[in-house]
This record gives structure tokens, sequence and C-alpha cells, in this order.
């Protein structure tokens, strides 16, 4: 079974974003870039099921200019079989991004499609449920265990009030939550081996899609700050203040 | 304008929720249609159709939207799509699964977590954690839209809408629902809590959560956690507050023995009093909290139980 594993490229999560002075957008100018956790966990997902051997293949794909081609190479280092890059100096809204890997789904036929559910950019929670509706499969999203038996995968998902498991036929898409795994390490010897493993570069405007915007950023401001408070000495003074200053208990 | 939103429930009870994403429709402004989609769900719809701002609840009952599986869902929607200009939905587990497949059937992009609306196409909202707010504009003649509800206060319930029943049943049959664990409580849904109490790392295990049990009785408070917290297994997922986890805005958060990690923070510092409970005064909750109280959690608890 083929594994398709879509991967971004985002700021390091350990990095504190800094809005731009004219608030066009955060900088990220010199900023450590690193794939997005999430999309991590869906590299560290696919390697388990080809380890388990239920996959064969595992593809990864990132779409964006070629520095996106390092985190291909993390997963490639992490057990990706081969990449591939759709190259595109634009930033894509999620509904292009989706249209982009419909077109792979129908070259490459994978099984199974396991995407972050998230990226910690733009925190938009949409690529994967999007190439499902694009390529009509079912989706199990937020997923905490991926278990395929047969034709069928069964989903635990992370839901509001606890999990939900469904069951989905194949093909189909997984979108990772973080308990699904805990990815490994790339040994510097899978390292060294990725730097060979087969990295196809397409550009984007060959697939034929119109990719044009379909929102606009109008500007980006920090989150108001919120005021540091008083610190009480007692208990006592903590529950007068509650009662008397803030009044939110009685 | 038309507006459908589609209500937050579990097939017995409206969530409170869906009161904040009616407010949100309210803000863009126009006539607003409610759906109610599961199965044997009439107290839902009974309760929908007293929404106030609401003129019309569409009630979609039937067996397969009991488990409001997203590929059968959005399909309804995506049907009805056609008489209205906006699409919202609660920026919950259910609105996130199904929305975005909505967006994409209808082919325009999708409005993710909302806190506020400048306009009928221009958004606000929260990205990288929170830690920037941007302004959007929809370039699509329809609006889809997820609504992160601590940015929008409830409305009222007294209203009295016409309830249509709908007919169609969309299914796509290449899902199904195996089963659910979900966690019993007898506290509120952290979502929908005036207090919340979390319990950070500092708790150490999972044992120790009981000292905040006493303390939620008295409060009538939800009882959450942070990522730390959960990561150390000390308690179950769907407790944790922060970017991750569930984003909550009470009127009270008491933050015990959690550092303020930005993650952490992302999902409380919207909540109008902080109170903080940390052993080490230089620790981040600090620069948030109204009120700070330096000391060991293990002897602040019990004392505060007490004084409650």
């Amino acid at each position: 079974m083929k594994v398709l594993v879509p991967i971004k490229r985002v700021i390091d999560y350990n990095v504190k974003v800094r809005v731009k002075a004219d608030n066009s957008n955060v900088d990220l100018a010199n900023t450590k870039m690193a794939i997005n956790p999430f999309c991590e966990i869906a590299v560290e997902e696919a390697v388990r099921l080809k380890e388990a051997g239920t996959a064969t293949e595992i593809i990864a794909i990132s779409i964006g200019d070629k520095s996106c081609q390092e985190q291909l190479r993390t997963a490639l280092a992490l057990g990706a079989d081969r990449a591939i890059q759709i190259e595109t100096d634009e930033s894509l809204d999620a509904l292009n991004i989706a249209k982009l890997l419909q077109k792979i789904v129908e070259e490459e036929q994978p099984q199974l499609v396991i995407l972050g559910k998230q990226s910690i950019d733009s925190d938009n929670n949409q690529t994967g449920q999007m190439l499902a509706a694009l390529t009509g499969m079912p989706q199990g999203t937020f997923a905490s265990e991926v278990k395929v038996d047969g034709d069928k995968v069964n989903v635990t998902r992370e839901v509001d009030g606890g999990l939900q498991t469904v069951a989905l036929n194949l093909p189909a898409i997984v979108t990772t939550d973080l308990r699904l795994n805990e990815p490994r390490y790339a040994s510097l010897p899978n390292i060294m081996k990725a730097k060979r493993k087969p990295l196809v570069v397409k550009p984007a405007a060959d697939f034929g899609i119109d990719l044009s915007a379909r929102t606009k950023l109008l500007k980006v401001t920090p989150p108001a700050e919120r005021q540091a408070g008083i610190i009480v000495e007692s208990i006592d003074e903590l529950v007068e203040k509650l009662k008397n200053e803030a009044k939110v208990i009685s | 304008m038309s507006i459908l939103v589609i209500a937050e429930h579990d097939n017995s009870a409206l969530k409170a929720e869906t009161l904040k994403t009616v407010a949100a429709a309210q803000k863009i402004g126009g006539d607003i249609t409610l759906l109610v989609v599961g199965f044997n769900c009439q107290n839902v719809v009974d309760a929908a159709a007293k929404v106030n701002g609401v003129s019309k609840v569409l009630a979609a009952d039937n067996a397969v939207y009991e488990h409001q599986l997203a590929e059968n869902i959005s399909l309804l929607v995506t049907e009805l799509a056609s008489d209205y200009e906006h699409i919202l939905a609660t920026a919950l587990t259910t609105g996130k699964n199904f929305m975005p497949r909505v967006a994409a059937l209808l082919d325009v992009a999708q409005i993710s977590d909302i806190i506020d609306v400048e306009s009928s196409d221009t958004f606000v909202r929260p990205i990288y954690a929170g830690n920037a707010i941007a302004t959007v504009q929809s370039l699509d003649s329809k609006k889809v839209i997820t609504v992160r509800t601590t940015g929008f206060d409830s409305v009222a319930t007294d209203g009295n809408a016409e309830v249509v029943t709908l007919g169609t049943v969309t299914d796509a049959g290449i899902s199904s629902h195996v089963s659910d664990e979900l966690t019993v409580s007898e506290r509120p849904d952290l979502g929908a809590a005036s207090v919340v109490i979390s319990g950070g790392r500092g708790m150490q295990n999972g044992d120790n959560f009981k000292l905040l049990d006493g303390i939620a009785d008295k409060l009538g408070a939800a009882i959450g956690a942070s990522r730390a917290a959960v990561d150390a297994g000390f308690v179950p997922n769907d407790m944790q507050v922060g970017q991750t986890g569930k984003i909550v805005a009470p009127d009270l958060y008491i933050a015990v023995g959690i550092s303020g990690a930005i993650q952490h923070l992302a999902g409380m510092k919207d909540s109008k009093v902080i109170v903080a409970i940390n052993k080490d005064p230089e620790a981040p909750i600090f620069q948030v909290a109204d009120y700070g109280i330096v000391a060991d959690l293990f002897d602040a608890l019990p004392e505060l139980e007490s004084k409650l």
C-alpha cells in the first residue's frame, strides 16, 4: 500500500514569532524553520505502517519554494522513500494546496494520505478535509490511533469530550493529532542516505489549476498584551479580592 | 443577506457555544437560519427554535447523521448552501471536521477560527498560536467560516423561530461510526464553564488532581490541564487547555502549578480574571495573572478550598 504524506515548512515551534513594524505580516527573516510538528507525526505514522509491513512505499510531498526541499530531506531521513516538491513562490490558500495535492493523488493513487491536522503558522486546520472532499475520500481527522484492516482503516479521533472511532473505506485521508505517536530523530547515516533518495521538482504552473488567491491578508497585529496584576500575600487576601474587587465569586 | 449557522449539539442538548456562533452571525448581519443535523434530536430542535436572532430552524433528523460524520453532513450542507452567502459553524471538533469539506465542495476558501467580524467579508483570526492576529478578507462570493466562541457573547434564548423539517438524506456511504469513548463528568463542559481551574506539571501526578475537585465543586468549575500535564500522562487529552487543546475564556480561570507556556496562554488568556498559584515567582503565568500567589500548591489548595 502506497502512503502519501504532505508536509509543510513552518517556523520552528520554539521560536516566538514577531509581527513586522508595518503590520503587513509576521517577520520570518533569518528565522529558524522546521517541518510542521503535526506533519512530522504524519511522517512517523507512515514509517511505522511501513515497518509493520502495511505500507510498501512512502512519498513525501511539499508545496513551496526551493527551501522546502530541506524539510523533504528531513522526511526522507525519517524513512520516506521518495519526495515531490511542487514549486511555487506564492503563499497559497489551503484550497489551492488541496487542489494541487488532488492532482498528485490522481497520479500516484495512494491508499492512504496522512497529513498534520494543522500547521502551526496559519492554524487553519483545513487541507486534509479539503483534499478528502476533492478526492471523494472519507476522512479521519485528529487521529490518535490508525489501524488498517483489509480494505478499511479504523481511525480513533480526539473529539470534544473524549475519543471517537470511525471506520473508513480505503483509500482514505487521515490527519494527525498530537498523541498519535512520538516522532523519532533521524540518525546520521539516514540523513546521509536521504541525500541520495529521489526528489522530483514539479512547477505548480504545470498542473493547469487556477491558483489565484481566495483570501487577502489585510493586516497582522500583535495580540493585546494582558497587564500583569498583583501578587497577593495570602489565600485570605486572594479570596477577598476575588469577592470584592473582581466580583467573580460570591 | 442570508446566513446559515450549523448547530453544535450531542443529539440531546444544544451546546452553549452555538449561542456565541449565532452572535457572530448577527455581527455579520442578515437573516439567520439555524441547521440542526442529528438523530433523535428533537430536544435540540426545540432549543434551537428559542435562540434569539434566528428566524428559521432547519431540522435534519435521520440515522445517517447520528454521529455527525463529516462525509454525510458536508453533502447536506452543500446541498442547502445555494440559499446562503455565509455558512458558519462553531470551531469545535465537529465543525472543524466537516466545514473545510463543505468549503472545498463549494470551491471556496474557509476562514477558520474567527474571533471578530469587521464587515461581511472581513474577519479577524489568531495565527501562530495566537501570537499574531490577522485581519483577512474573503474574495469568494460565499463565505465558509468557523467561529472561535471566546470572541463573542452568547445571544439570549427567548426567541420563537419557525421549524422546518428537512426530508433530504445524504449518505456518502464511505465511512461509518465504530465506537465512542467519552469522558463522563458531573462537571460543566470546559468550553461552557464560567469558572475553570486547571492543573499543570506542578501537580506531580494524576492523583493530585483530586485536590482540585473540592474547589471545583464549590465554584461550579470545570477542571482543565496544561499540555505538560497531559503529556506527562496525569490526565486525558480532552482536559487540555491551550492552542492544541480547548480554547476557553471563563469569568475566572485558576492556573495551579502551570508555568505559563505560550501554547497554554493561547488557550486561556481571554479569560476575564486569571489567578495563578505557583511556587516559582519567575513563572511566566504571573505576567498574565490578575492575582498571583507564590505558594506551594499542596498548601494553598486545601486552604483555598476551606475558605471558599
